[in-house]
């Protein structure tokens, strides 16, 4: 066979794809298909694979799919964390004649994969799964409006995660940082398999990041049960709400670039590069018109979160929920109006820059009418301090110092010696991991035992806290310092030798955040070792106040069994406080949707259309995209996707749940 | 156990002195009056904002202590959830911060605006009306930083001296990536783009030496992308600029052609003379031989209807698809290319193909990772 042949093959896949030249990446990738063989033998061995199939990939329980959501986001944090210890390493000891142990070619990929992971395919997927579970319960409804396309959503996203994860033992992974910026992720500048992972599994994802968000406010606005009207949803679902209107309106500006991106380098237009009438500067607008709502599109959820835990372990009711409702959607509005604050220093000008500055600014007012909303929920409280609470005060904390240098960040002066610096890159950790990850973690710990019926290990779940929190503080603020002393980001090795004990803290502080991991990870193993003597009996663990709490743990596929009717914001808080008495009789067929593999064949076709236009391999790329509009088709077709329960199931099922209810029972 | 919760703010604030005193936060610390009022602004707002900061800080502190359940003596009130006066002090305090950061802002921010010229050479310090400023033409190149000084006829690479007390007016463009002009010490950054032309007026105050980088990821030769950036007295300067002059060398086109190849920690270069007109030939793209300028390319076409047909048109210039890449070939799109043009994907560790960075050739290919 003639090399022709070859490359029409496998297109520009050959042995140099493989990292069968370098002992240590060749080990892992060994380990890995090992590890992966014995799973795939242990789940064959055990006949697991009919169980896996029906009752979890073919879901469509908007349950099960937030659980697997997390579980993604989960895995994909511990690689994404893997990333950035080997940052912090190669930062710590490359000075003067120590060029570190990580070339520019490797150590390029892995703050690109690092950043890409962490906002892609682990906040995005968290929060998206957290919102799947709870948001349903909350609104009392028994799934999403769309629930073929949440397991679709799902799988899409997953394909992302694969074809991104996959860029590790094939060929590699962009070295163009997190957005891939023109002109440098252009074909001239990039010529590699790196940014064609990067553009495809993004774009993959993203279709499945829209396509969740579509349905997750179409759930909201027509799904919520009888009596709650907007202004008595739950902080987190209006948070919820918000977040997702933000999803729909910037993921096609992202995708738009990409798409122009793309073309670029398929077909050979001239959007963004130098030449022939390029506007690179144009790609930063779009993906920063998506990338400045997207902080918001994660940490709305995050407030919410926190609104939830203060309310319920303070055993209040939340103070002042319209003005929450309101901030949250101001800062929605706002968000779209600031993107330029991420190239101040391009040179758009003073009056540009003064606006996108203050505009900026404005957000940190219902931001912060918000930090004082939770102060005062706690005012004259009754403050349980278990593991939820703590993640709360904790975010308090830690983020309005992050809020604080982002003001500082907006003031375009201000800006101009800071920019680009590691200061802003401390910055947005502060606010990310302060903001975003502590609240999900709080929604982890708070929420596990509804998902699963038992609370996690509380000893490990303070090692967690604390390795954490701490390790938070060591880690970045001494990188705080480094910018302040003008150290620019990104930078793989450095000359001046007064810098090493900043980034050598930084490194320890790295390894604090690694025990927190590791806790977090075994505060989920030892929970479920002592699952009986965590185990949650009442449905009602926290003694919570929305609706989420009114039925088991786990709750049931069709999650309750009447739909509830709300009276009051706090509707599950008022039912208990008239003395709510469940049903024991009259039960009816509950109608149902059906599950259905189509999102996982979709998804595969869509994941080996991505891997057949990375490589070149233009016959799997067509066959794949054929697939897929034939199966996507031939899925309309298909009107087998409801059922109903019948009563006396829902009957037997209810009857086994009632001892488990403490309240009406 | 509970007081606890304030202990990873505090611990890392107490440690701050210590560690802060064996380093030099430039930034805090600058040598240029524009990057002195930076750090005046970044103390003002910090200042402003600490007035809400530290009482939030504390408040949640004392909630969380005071209101646990262990406590006694507390007031319970689960109904507590409104009050106009309480929500009248939220929203109206970070308000009134903001509007006053928003108005020092608008100002600050027309006041330091990188493109209007000097007014003032240090505090209480006029401009003498008489001066004029220093002209600098910088372009970020893959991956080293040139400086053309086009009123002394001298450049120079990785290496910029500057007069103290002298205004400077950068003129600032990249031939390929966009990177940041980052001198922490004279005045922050200014991104130096392709096709662009990025302005920066601003001066030092005091002599010695100090170091810029580019501030945005350019690729792999960003890291070691720094220059010397060095402020001397105006007699010392004057005798910098003979000195070039007398150490020969010179920058004409050829030579720009040569020296735009990537290259990885190119050490400090000077030419004694310089060809006119290399700094708007790289704003126009028009480095490689036989090219035409953007410029050119816009009037021409400007001038015959934007290439339509025209009764009067005459011919347009070739609009540079003629003109080959410095280096390696003009990239081929995916889509067309043959079978055996596809190449090889290479692994994430690919073996290094020549030495790590410093000793590779200035100019080759591989420089750029790609064959």
């Amino acid at each position: 066979m003639t090399d022709i042949h070859l490359k029409m093959i496998f297109g520009r896949l050959t042995w140099e794809s493989f990292p069968i030249h370098e002992p240590i990446l060749f080990g892992t990738f060994v380990v890995v298909v090992l590890l992966g063989l014995a799973i795939v033998g242990a789940v064959t061995w055990y006949r697991l694979w009919g169980y896996f199939w029906h009752e979890w990939f073919t879901s469509v329980d908007h349950k099960r799919i937030g659980i697997m959501y997390v579980i993604l986001g989960i895995v994909m944090l511990l690689r994404g964390f893997a990333d950035a210890l080997m940052m912090r390493a190669q930062q710590a000891i490359a000075f003067g004649a120590n060029e570190g142990y990580l070339p520019a070619h490797h150590y390029d990929q892995i703050f690109t994969a690092h950043g890409t992971i962490m906002i892609f395919f682990v906040a995005i997927p968290l929060v998206v799964g957290i919102i799947n579970y709870v948001m349903p319960l909350q609104i009392g409804a028994r799934d999403v409006a769309f629930p073929f396309l949440n397991n679709l959503s799902f799988w899409l996203t997953a394909a992302g995660a694969a074809l991104t994860m996959i860029s590790l033992f094939v060929g590699e992974f962009a070295r163009t940082g997190w957005l891939s910026y023109a002109p440098l992720a252009g074909l001239a500048y990039s010529p590699d398999t790196g940014v064609d992972y990067y553009l495809w599994s993004l774009q993959i994802a993203g279709v499945g990041t829209t396509l969740s968000a579509i349905n997750m406010v179409a759930t909201i606005i027509k799904m919520r049960a009888p009596g709650m009207t907007m202004m008595k949803l739950p902080v987190f679902c209006w948070t919820a709400l918000c977040s997702n209107v933000l999803a729909i309106a910037i993921f096609p500006a992202l995708t738009a670039a990409f798409f122009l991106l793309m073309l670029d380098r398929y077909v050979g237009t001239n959007f963004f590069t130098n030449d022939l009438g390029g506007a690179p500067m144009m790609y930063w607008n779009m993906v920063w018109i998506w990338g400045h709502p997207e902080v918001y599109v994660l940490v709305l959820p995050a407030f919410g979160i926190y609104s939830e835990i203060t309310s319920t372990f303070s055993g209040k009711r939340l103070f002042g929920y319209s003005s929450m409702v309101y901030a949250t959607v101001v800062i929605t509005i706002l968000s779209y109006l600031v993107w330029l604050h991420h190239f101040f220093t391009m040179g758009a000008g003073p009056a540009v820059n003064s606006f996108f500055g203050i505009a900026t600014m404005v957000i940190s007012i219902p931001t912060g009418a918000k930090i004082f909303n939770w102060l005062f929920t706690m005012y004259r409280g009754d403050i349980r301090f278990e593991l939820p609470m703590m993640w709360v005060v904790a975010f308090m904390l830690t983020f309005v110092v992050g809020g604080m240098t982002g003001v500082l960040l907006a003031i375009p002066p201000a800006d101009f010696v800071l920019h680009n610096s590691l200061f802003l890159v401390a910055h947005f950790h502060n606010v990310i991991i302060g903001g975003v990850v502590f609240g999900l973690f709080a929604a982890i710990v708070y929420w596990f035992p509804k998902a699963f019926g038992f609370k996690l290990d509380p000893f490990w779940g303070k090692v967690a806290f604390w390795g954490w929190v701490v390790g938070y503080w060591v880690a970045w603020t001494p990188i705080y310092v480094v910018g302040l002393m003008g150290t620019a980001r990104r930078v793989r090795h450095f000359d001046d030798p007064s810098l090493q004990p900043y980034f050598v803290i930084a490194a320890i502080g790295g390894l604090i955040i690694l025990v927190g991991i590791l806790g977090f990870v075994m505060s989920i193993v030892m929970g479920f070792v002592k699952r009986a003597e965590l185990r949650d009996t009442t449905g009602d663990p926290w003694n919570g106040r929305t609706l989420e709490w009114s039925t088991t743990s786990p709750p049931p596929a069709y999650n309750f069994a009447f739909l509830p009717v709300v009276h009051d914001l706090d509707a599950w808080y008022d039912m208990k406080s008239r003395g709510y008495q469940r049903p024991a009789d009259g039960f009816r067929p509950i109608h149902m949707p059906k599950n259905t593999g189509t999102g996982v064949i979709l998804s595969a076709l869509a994941f080996t259309l991505g891997f057949g236009m990375v490589w070149y391999i233009w016959w799997l790329a067509l066959l794949s995209f054929v697939a897929l509009l034939a199966v996507s088709i031939g899925h309309t077709f298909n009107l087998n996707r409801d059922t109903f329960i019948p009563a006396d199931e829902v009957a037997s099922t209810e009857d086994r749940r009632q001892p488990q209810l403490g309240m009406g029972a | 156990m509970k007081r606890a919760y304030g202990l990873p703010v505090l611990l890392p604030l107490a440690v701050l002195p210590f560690l802060l005193g064996g380093c030099n936060m430039v930034v805090m610390n600058p040598t240029g009056d524009i990057a002195l009022q930076q750090r005046n602004l970044i103390l003002f707002s910090v200042g402003v904002m600490l007035l809400i900061i530290v009482p939030v800080m504390v408040l949640t502190v004392v909630f969380a202590w005071r209101y646990r359940r262990g406590n006694p003596n507390k007031v319970y009130d689960p109904d507590f959830d409104h009050s106009t006066t309480l929500e009248l002090v939220i929203w109206s305090c970070p308000l009134l911060v903001i509007i006053a950061l928003s108005a020092v802002t608008w100002t600050s921010t027309h006041l330091l605006d990188p493109f209007r010229p000097l007014e003032r050479l240090a505090p209480g310090v006029p401009v003498p009306p008489d001066a004029k400023p220093l002209n600098v033409q910088v372009v970020a190149l893959d991956w080293k930083w040139l400086f053309i000084y086009p009123d002394l006829g001298v450049a120079t690479v990785n290496e910029l001296a500057l007069p103290v007390n002298v205004p400077v007016r950068f003129s600032i463009t990249s031939t390929d990536q966009f990177n940041t002009f980052y001198a922490p010490t004279l005045a922050g950054m200014i991104y130096a783009m392709p096709t662009m032309r990025s302005e920066l007026n601003a001066v030092l105050n005091k002599s010695g030496d100090s170091w810029g980088y580019s501030g945005n990821y350019s690729g792999r030769g960003y890291s070691d992308m720094r220059f010397k950036l060095r402020g001397v007295e105006e007699a010392e300067f004057n005798n910098w600029v003979t000195q070039v002059k007398a150490g020969g060398g010179s920058l004409a086109l050829s030579d720009l052609v040569e020296l735009i190849k990537p290259s990885e920690r190119v050490p400090a270069m000077h030419f004694a003379s310089v060809e006119e007109g290399l700094f708007d030939r790289a704003v126009n793209r028009c480095i490689e031989p036989g090219k035409p300028c953007m410029i050119d390319v816009m009037r021409r076409d400007m001038a015959t209807g934007a290439g339509h047909t025209h009764p009067h048109a005459v011919p347009t210039m070739p609009p540079g698809h003629a003109a080959e890449p410095l280096i390696g070939g003009k990239p081929k799109p995916a889509l067309q290319k043959a079978p055996e043009e596809k190449g090889s994907g290479p692994n994430v560790t690919k073996p290094a193909q020549s030495d790590p960075p410093g000793g590779l050739e200035p100019g080759s290919v591989h420089n750029r990772d790609h064959q």
